[in-house]
């Protein structure tokens, strides 16, 4: 009898657990999106939680693409209120959420995330442009009239002025954002300024520059960006590319290459100097700011100046700020709550 | 029948034969030890490394504050509104006159967490009469000068490249021979929730989040496994039917965990509406996992009840029912809860279909039921590993060995039960 009375005893528990509001009101802010975005929204998330009633907001680390699926799924509780993103969302996307019955959506941009190549404090640092960079790691390239298989091996080859040492990058994997925004910034850029004559309009139009080499001179490190800084200690003759904050965080053995004559620092990130930078955003749903608790102060410890300012704890993570008068924009925005124009 | 010349005994043939048995057998037992040392020293390197990585996480470094709650620094009614992290700058700057300058006491200032601030404000909500004494208390410090004391940055580099500049790690002497500065036990990282500060980094709302999910998940594939398991075993008819149940649990047992996580999203989030990222779903999840798992080992545990004692019962007149739940399935039972812990284990440790019902999330909060939002402890592992600040290196190492130290305990109650009630027929 004991058994069966356990064996009740357990279904009992099973059906309460089952029968517990479900739907309750959500008391916290659901955040998804980027991962590049989240060790920032993190730490305010954090902030805002540990100063105000309000409970701390969830963030889910969803990727860019990923968390505006989710985001733009539909309205009420069981759907984010803010989705992080380390691009700007696409048109298909706004249409995507209009037709899901989200109607205004606020764009918020954060601050800037520069995108390095690093390599190992015991080598010399690297002089690169994006033509260097484009030539050493597209899948084809030009060469005597025509697209070929990539044939170098060694900087050297890409560039007389570069050291003989082999090409070797270990870099961010397809599904990455990082990965997005660098063959759009470094690969399309770089493209531009190789010599393509005697190729046929035929063949450059198929061609894609963001190709990446798939002989072993390009190497997908996974999403760990903490692998590849360990990876490049180890081995002095590789570049890695990853975000700032991981350079930041590692400049004791790792130092990034000089790309156009700019080195990547926080200054020149800052500046708009450094060419490999990209913007950071989030979106929140307007309908919910008053529908969950909380929505507006979030914002506002977001946009204030003790947190993407530039002395804010924000820049302290890596954060690259916006520049004064972006920033007062955008603060107003975020005030008014502004909704975006469809694109 | 005269041997011929192959099999004589004597003969020389013979025994190079036999050696050349002997030799085989010889190499194969050193191939077998061989393999058996190989697994163990990458065992003992996994473990060790673990071990030398993350046992230092367990002692942080704290600073001892002489700090002065003036009531000026409270102009509101509301005391969590209060300038606390004033209240820490002003003990700062008291103890360095020196400093002046905005970069100079910002740097001053990233010695000690943001933690202090918190700490001090808890303090007070507590006990509001503490506003307007002075005394004395240990905050935990920054990250870097807790990397510091453990000697995981290097002073040889120049200055620019290091998160410790010459002039705070003057001052984090000064701190340290003036007795203010000092490792202690970090028992932050048992009682809080994650936090994007290493030092105030903990992992109690990840394992509260995984305990919840996994009484869930006990509650749920337990019963519903065994009385899969008696029905299928005990009355089920042995047809085509049931044959293609059993094969069907079987590949079960096999399916990557991913997938059941993309089903859980499809139907217990999407289908049913339960909340993401609670224990529910997730214990749901983990439910379908571990269900096979524990229908196999019901199962065989079952079969290994030997038919007389089912002949006996229903010889002296018990029913079917009777003999199952009378007889058979008390015999059964520590082989059915072995299956079950070691079920549990393997869930434990699950990330990947968590990461599709949206527990792979940063909860700070400790979740206080099954419908609170929260993460598990691989999660937590997995978030920290994916962390810039270096710091997080040894917490991810530490929360790996919680995580071990939890594994190892149930298999080991799995193997002690196992010892306990076997029964050999």
């Amino acid at each position: 009898m004991k058994i069966k009375g356990l064996i009740v005893a357990g279904a009992l528990a099973t059906a309460t657990i089952m029968s517990s509001p479900a739907h309750a009101n959500r008391d916290y802010i659901s955040i998804v999106g980027s991962s590049t975005v989240y060790p920032f929204a993190t730490v305010v998330a954090e902030q805002f939680g540990k100063t105000t009633q309000f409970k701390t907001p969830k963030i889910e680390s969803t990727g860019s693409g990923g968390g505006l699926k989710l985001f733009c799924a539909g309205v009420g509780v069981d759907h984010p209120d803010i989705t992080n993103a380390s691009r700007a969302i696409k048109k298909s996307e706004q249409e995507k959420c209009a037709a899901n019955g989200i109607k205004d959506i606020v764009e918020v941009k954060i601050g800037y995330d520069g995108i390095v190549l690093a390599n190992s404090k015991k080598a010399d640092p690297m002089q690169l442009t994006r033509k260097d960079i484009f030539l050493a790691l597209a899948k084809d390239v030009p060469m005597d009239g025509k697209l070929v298989p990539n044939p170098y091996m060694t900087w050297k080859d890409v560039n007389s002025a570069l050291p003989a040492t082999k090409i070797e990058v270990l870099g961010p994997p397809p599904t990455s954002g990082t990965r997005d925004a660098f063959v759009e910034l470094v690969m399309e850029e770089g493209v531009e300024e190789v010599d393509m004559s005697g190729i046929s309009d035929e063949v450059k139009e198929k061609f894609e520059p963001g190709a990446l080499r798939e002989d072993g001179a390009y190497v997908e490190a996974g999403e760990n960006d903490n692998l590849i800084v360990q990876k490049l200690q180890a081995n002095p003759d590789a570049l890695g590319i990853f975000g700032f904050s991981f350079l930041d965080q590692n400049a004791d053995v790792i130092q990034g290459s000089i790309i156009e004559g700019e080195s990547p620092t926080f200054e020149n990130i800052a500046a708009g100097k450094y060419p490999v930078s990209r913007p950071l955003f989030f979106y929140v749903k307007k309908a919910h700011v008053g529908t969950i608790p909380g929505i507006a102060e979030y914002l506002a410890e977001f946009a204030s100046e003790k947190a993407w300012g530039p002395e804010g704890y924000l820049a302290d993570k890596g954060m690259i700020p916006m520049p004064d008068a972006e920033r007062k924009q955008f603060a107003d925005d975020v005030k008014n709550l502004k909704p975006m124009a469809m694109k | 029948m005269q041997p011929t010349e192959s099999t004589n005994a004597f003969s020389p043939e013979f025994n190079q034969r036999l050696k050349r048995r002997y030799r085989a057998e010889q190499s194969f037992k050193l191939m077998g030890i061989g393999a058996i040392f190989i697994a163990l020293a990458f065992l003992v390197f996994l473990l060790s490394t673990i071990l030398m990585s993350g046992y230092s996480a367990f002692k942080q470094t704290y600073i001892k504050l002489d700090v002065t709650l003036d009531k000026e620094y409270f102009p509101d009614e509301d005391l969590a509104k209060g300038d606390f992290q004033g209240i820490v700058k002003a003990s700062l700057y008291s103890m360095f006159p020196e400093v002046s300058g905005r970069r100079d006491k910002r740097m001053l200032n990233n010695l000690v967490s943001k933690g202090a601030a918190f700490k001090l404000m808890d303090m007070v909500e507590a006990d509001p009469k503490l506003i307007g004494t002075s005394f004395s208390i240990w905050v935990p410090a920054k990250d870097d000068v807790d990397m510091l004391m453990k000697g995981n940055i290097d002073m040889d580099q120049p200055e620019a490249n290091r998160r410790i500049k010459d002039k705070q790690y003057e001052r984090i002497r000064t701190l340290e021979y003036g007795g203010r500065l000092q490792m202690r036990f970090n028992k932050t990282f048992f009682t809080s929730g994650d936090s994007r500060e290493p030092e105030l980094a903990g992992i109690l709302s990840a394992a509260k989040g995984s305990f919840y999910t996994l009484v869930i998940t006990l509650l749920l594939s337990f019963p519903m496994g065994v009385a899969a398991a008696i029905y299928l075993e005990e009355f089920a008819p042995d047809n085509t039917f049931t044959d293609l149940i059993e094969i069907n649990i079987n590949n079960l047992a096999a399916v990557p965990s991913i997938i059941f996580g993309l089903l859980g999203l499809a139907i217990f989030i999407n289908f049913w509406g339960i909340p993401r990222s609670t224990p529910l779903v997730g214990g749901l999840v983990l439910t379908l996992m571990t269900l096979p798992t524990i229908i196999i080992a019901a199962r065989a545990s079952l079969k290994s009840v030997p038919p007389s004692i089912r002949e006996a019962a229903l010889g002296v007149g018990a029913s079917k029912i009777q003999t199952v739940f009378h007889h058979v399935l008390p015999l059964a039972l520590p082989g059915m809860l072995t299956g079950t812990i070691i079920g549990m284990a393997q869930a434990l440790g699950e990330t990947a279909p968590l990461l599709m019902i949206g527990m792979v999330a940063f909860i700070v909060d400790i979740p206080g039921g099954f419908t609170d939002p929260a993460a598990a402890l691989p999660v937590q592992i997995y978030l920290w590993a994916d962390s810039p600040e270096r710091a997080f290196t040894e917490k991810t190492s530490a929360a790996i060995i919680i995580l071990l130290g939890f594994l190892i305990l149930m298999n080991a109650v799995a193997v002690y039960m196992r010892k306990k009630f076997e029964i050999k027929w």
